[in-house]
């Protein structure tokens, strides 16, 4: 599993990469009530906002942590948006995408290093 | 830092507080349970909210006429031991600030918003003398349908009082004074204490198994169902008691015809709009599918093109409800039945016309 600096997950299933965000960011934001997802097919270009998530006290944006297709997004979450904060990790999980080059996910860090930087 | 710290804040932060700045307090947004939690817990018994943010200011027994002066409500005719709302309004007829008025045997007890408390003050000594701020005492509420069965066993007496009453109630020796009113839509209580006895009250509070405390996000979220405006987003001094839907605040004897008619800043205005309409109105909104409106969000009468008819004020998600809620201001001639949407990040959104409150209130009256 690799960790972005805005608090994703992202999991290399098959040749598709899952895509999440981590307990401490659920816990943070707070019981989640609403989930906005891209739309399946769409092209998503790094950095691009491309999920809003709507807890009790806000709204937050996701970025999208590589380029590439979204292939797939959770439609679980449409009914039961607490997914997120039940299983961050698991069923709570946000959109597939597929990447060119999963080397791109190097960059971004090891579990250590997540764990690392949310104790700064 | 520079914010402000509750008298409990050592208390807050042993409970698992999460602490955010609110009008320069330093105040606990949730506790470990977490805001969805708190709000139903309230629902259901008794949750615990310290407000001791909020300003506590005393005011001689012979100052209601000239309160009167400030406010277009009815101070002259409140009975002893009876509390009631009030607005401080403007020559425009705009809202500075909410408040509640309490008169006592010793003088007239308000509590005002924590954001306009330093304003309030100078409004009130710029037109009357003896206006004394309260520094010393804390503000706690007991919210709940549970709040009145446990607030007997510690302060017997409190049972038998009706929504609004303000008593004195004597514990450990000190002064308690007690309203049967809050801002959750549910029975309860707000108690004013000596600071120096808050934390034994609170955790004598909190000793019983029926009270967990409650945070600002779920007062928040519960304020909003019951339908109760917030000061700064559904009020302000561009909005006018009668756009706000708190035309029931202002009675009779203040209004046109009545017996001691105006004489409050903006009262022309405020008493024209009341027999002849206003331009804007308040209205409750709910809107379709899980994606809350929040305050700021543009409202239009059709799903593409036209003006705006108004904007969401305040804006969220009910747990109670188990669906989004908003309060909004719009054009006072948009039909009642009419579909409204609201436009969140670039995409209009149906809403539905609600009443307000959301949820069945639990008042005690």
């Amino acid at each position: 599993m690799k960790y972005t600096e805005e608090h994703e997950w992202l999991r290399v299933e098959d040749d598709v990469v899952v895509v999440g965000i981590t307990e401490h960011a659920a816990t943070q934001l707070g019981d989640i009530v609403f989930v906005e997802l891209p739309e399946e097919g769409a092209e998503v270009a790094k950095d691009d906002e491309i999920v809003v998530i709507e807890s009790v006290k806000a709204a937050s944006d996701i970025l999208a942590p590589l380029d590439g297709e979204i292939v797939e997004v959770n439609g679980a979450l449409a009914d039961n948006p607490g997914l997120v904060n039940e299983d961050p990790t698991g069923d709570g999980w946000f959109f597939k995408m597929k990447v060119e080059d999963l080397s791109a996910l190097d960059d971004y860090m090891d579990e250590a290093e997540y764990k690392d930087f949310i104790s700064d | 830092m520079g914010e402000t710290l509750l008298p409990l804040a050592d208390l807050h932060a042993e409970l698992g507080a999460k602490f955010v700045p609110f009008a320069g307090w330093s105040m606990p947004v949730q506790y470990t349970a977490g805001v969805m939690a708190e709000h139903l817990w309230c629902r259901e018994k008794a949750g615990l909210f310290d407000v001791s943010h909020m300003g506590q200011v005393m005011l001689p027994a012979d100052a209601d006429a000239t309160l009167e002066g400030l406010v277009p409500v009815d101070v002259i005719g409140l009975p002893q031991g009876r509390q009631r709302y009030g607005l401080f309004t403007n020559e425009a007829g705009g809202i500075l600030d909410d408040l509640m008025i309490a008169r006592r045997a010793d003088g007239l007890y308000l509590v005002v918003n924590a954001a306009c408390a330093e304003a309030d003050i100078a409004h009130l000594k710029a037109h009357l003398s003896g206006v004394e701020p309260l520094t010393d005492r804390a503000l706690l509420a007991l919210q709940g349908p549970m709040a009145g069965e446990v607030l007997a066993t510690i302060l017997p007496g409190t049972e038998t009082m009706r929504f609004m009453d303000h008593a004195v109630m004597i514990w450990e020796g000190a002064d308690l004074w007690v309203s049967r009113s809050g801002y959750t839509g549910e029975d309860g209580f707000e108690i004013s204490i000596p600071v120096a006895i808050v934390e034994p009250f609170a955790r004598a509070l909190l000793a019983d198994e029926r009270v967990a405390p409650i945070g600002l996000g779920a007062r928040d979220s519960l304020r909003l169902e019951a339908g109760l405006p917030l000061y700064g987003q559904d009020l302000s001094p561009e909005i006018t008691p009668v756009e706000a839907g708190l035309t029931w605040a202002i009675q009779k004897v203040r209004r046109r015809g009545g017996a001691r008619e105006g004489g409050f800043p903006g009262a022309d205005k405020i008493l024209h709009q009341i027999e002849d309409g206003a331009p804007r109105k308040r209205i409750g909104l709910m809107p379709e599918g899980r994606a809350p409106m929040r305050g700021g969000t543009a409202l239009y009468a059709t799903e593409t093109g036209g003006l705006t008819v108004g904007e969401v004020t305040s804006g969220g998600f009910g747990p109670s409800l188990g669906a989004p809620m908003a309060i909004a201001l719009v054009d006072a001639d948009l039909p009642d039945d009419a579909m409204i949407w609201g436009e969140v990040r670039g995409k209009r959104l149906p809403a539905r016309q609600a009443a307000t409150p959301f949820v069945a209130p639990g008042y005690k009256r």
